[in-house]
């Protein structure tokens, strides 16, 4: 996925809802147009990633498989 | 756009119905949803500091055998006494799930409203002195009525 990281959030071995959690934090402090990747494990994060996204109107630009675990990117948009 | 509420009642001093509250509170708050949660009756006992409560004689064996603090919640099933509690919180551990108290502390921090029923508190002779730092108010029905009439989510556990 080539795209430009601002900030990475390990959410590895954390569990529902942590990594929701940590997201909506580290999205209140970064500014639109932002990227955020989240590494995550957590088997609900596929759903929830995409939902909270959803909901709070920002973008999920789409994940990527990794070893053990998975790369979600988000950017922050207004 | 008028911002999105999410209002629960947690009735139930159960530790994994207290479990269920914590997580759906803090995903809405996350959500950015303006999160309530309106603890009543055994509720109570998750927001509780674990002091001695009671001032009348029935007040206090309430508050001896009622005994209040998140962390001696017990499940709703498979009590033993308190064995099933720690069995849950082992299991919970080792899969690396958030504690109760963990949660409670990410809740309040992202803005989640901790409220008291003061009836039930009034009748159970608990005091706010008992109550943890982090509750906001001690208020009546009211008040949970129109956090409730606003939101897009009204739960009662």
């Amino acid at each position: 996925m080539d795209v430009k990281v601002d900030q990475v959030q390990d959410s590895i071995g954390q569990m529902c809802p942590m990594p929701i959690a940590f997201l909506a934090r580290n999205m209140r402090k970064m500014e639109a147009g932002q990227v955020l990747e989240i590494q995550a494990d957590d088997e609900g994060a596929h759903a929830d990633i995409p939902a909270w996204c959803e909901q709070t109107g920002n973008e999920f630009l789409g994940e990527v498989q990794a070893d053990g675990f998975v790369k979600y990117y988000v950017k922050k948009t207004d | 756009m008028a911002e999105s509420k999410a209002a629960i009642i947690v009735m139930s001093g159960d530790m994994d119905k207290v479990f269920g509250a914590l997580i759906i509170a803090t995903g809405a708050a996350a959500a950015g949803m303006d999160t309530t949660l309106f603890f009543t009756f055994w509720g109570i006992n998750a927001v509780q500091k674990g002091n001695r409560t009671g001032k009348g004689l029935m007040g206090k064996m309430l508050g001896l055998m009622n005994r209040g603090g998140i962390g001696r919640l017990n499940p709703s099933k498979f009590s033993f006494g308190g064995a099933g509690r720690w069995m849950f919180k082992k299991m919970m551990a080792s899969k690396n799930v958030p504690s109760l108290e963990e949660l409670l502390e990410t809740a309040t921090d992202l803005g989640v409203h901790l409220l008291v029923c003061s009836m039930s508190m009034n009748v159970m002779e608990i005091d706010r002195e008992d109550l943890i730092d982090g509750v906001e108010d001690v208020v009546g029905v009211a008040k949970f009525v129109k956090e409730a009439a606003g939101s897009d989510i009204q739960l009662f556990i």
